[in-house]
């Protein structure tokens, strides 16, 4: 039973993996690239990493792709907005990552509700995670905190001329 | 078998699967913001195998491994994506192969 539900996630995973990679439209491969992520958390959860399975949800499908979902909105800025995204937002282009998503949730219920062992039990609680983590694993939280440090400083220094100031300041020198 | 539900063969499997697809479409796709999600792709897939290798052995460094992969990419993109912005803005387009000089 829960076998069948990782083989569904899994098929789930790599159609909408190819479907995103081969779509024309950018905003249209980040819907299927967003169902993509939501199965491989479906199958981190079966997998017995509830923690792994949180994190790729609330980090790689929520913020990273939200930095894309700006990105491609600020590129696209100024030419008849609201009739592209009209367009962009027609049944058949969001009918079938729709049918994805909801059947990853379906798999997600059934896991919970045939082995709710899978969140504690077996597998690797997030306990563990965290204890490894701020214990031999310390300095490698530092390494990853000075990295993101650093994609702060180099991101706000790329990014630095499109943000609009109230009036230009003479330090900065001219684009 | 012990400690995952199905043969750890199949998850490396599905992980091989997911980073070739993010391969194919890096070096296939000219758009940046194409090539940015395969990296994605990719990342995630190494992560998948990770996940379930630690898993298998009912350790926590796969999570943790994994948590690493998470910062790379957020770096990543982050970087890339104030790139795609400047290339952009400096020819016009998201073609990479218009932008192949290193002095633009």
């Amino acid at each position: 039973m829960i076998q069948t539900l990782f083989y569904i996630a899994a098929l789930i995973a790599l159609a909408a993996t190819v479907a995103a990679l081969t779509r024309a439209n950018a905003a249209h491969a980040l819907i299927y690239l967003i169902v993509s992520l939501l199965a491989v958390a479906v199958l981190f959860f079966l997998l017995g990493a509830p923690f792994a399975a949180a994190l790729e949800v609330v980090i790689y499908a929520g913020a990273i792709m939200v930095l894309f979902v700006f990105v491609i909105m600020m590129l696209n800025l100024g030419q008849a907005g609201i009739e592209r995204e009209r367009e962009w937002l027609q049944p058949h282009t969001w009918i079938v990552p729709g049918i994805m998503a909801a059947l990853l949730l379906l798999a997600l219920l059934l896991a919970v509700r045939h082995a709710p062992g899978l969140t504690s039990g077996e597998g690797v609680p997030p306990k563990a995670v965290g204890i490894a983590l701020f214990g031999p694993y310390v300095l490698a939280v530092e390494i990853a905190s000075m990295l993101l440090l650093a994609a702060l400083v180099g991101a706000y220094h790329l990014g630095r001329r499109f943000i609009v100031r109230p009036q230009p300041t003479g330090d900065e020198e001219s684009a | 078998m012990d400690g995952l539900l199905v043969p750890l063969e199949h998850v490396l499997v599905l992980a091989a699967s997911l980073f070739s697809v993010g391969l194919m479409g890096l070096m296939l796709r000219r758009n940046l913001i194409f090539m940015l999600m395969s990296l994605e792709v990719m990342l995630n897939a190494a992560a998948l195998a990770f996940v379930a290798a630690g898993a298998r052995w009912a350790e926590a460094d796969g999570q943790i491994i994994f948590l690493l992969i998470l910062t790379i990419a957020a770096a990543e993109v982050a970087v890339g994506l104030g790139l795609v912005l400047q290339i952009q803005r400096r020819f016009r387009t998201l073609d990479m192969d218009r932008a192949d000089r290193l002095r633009g």
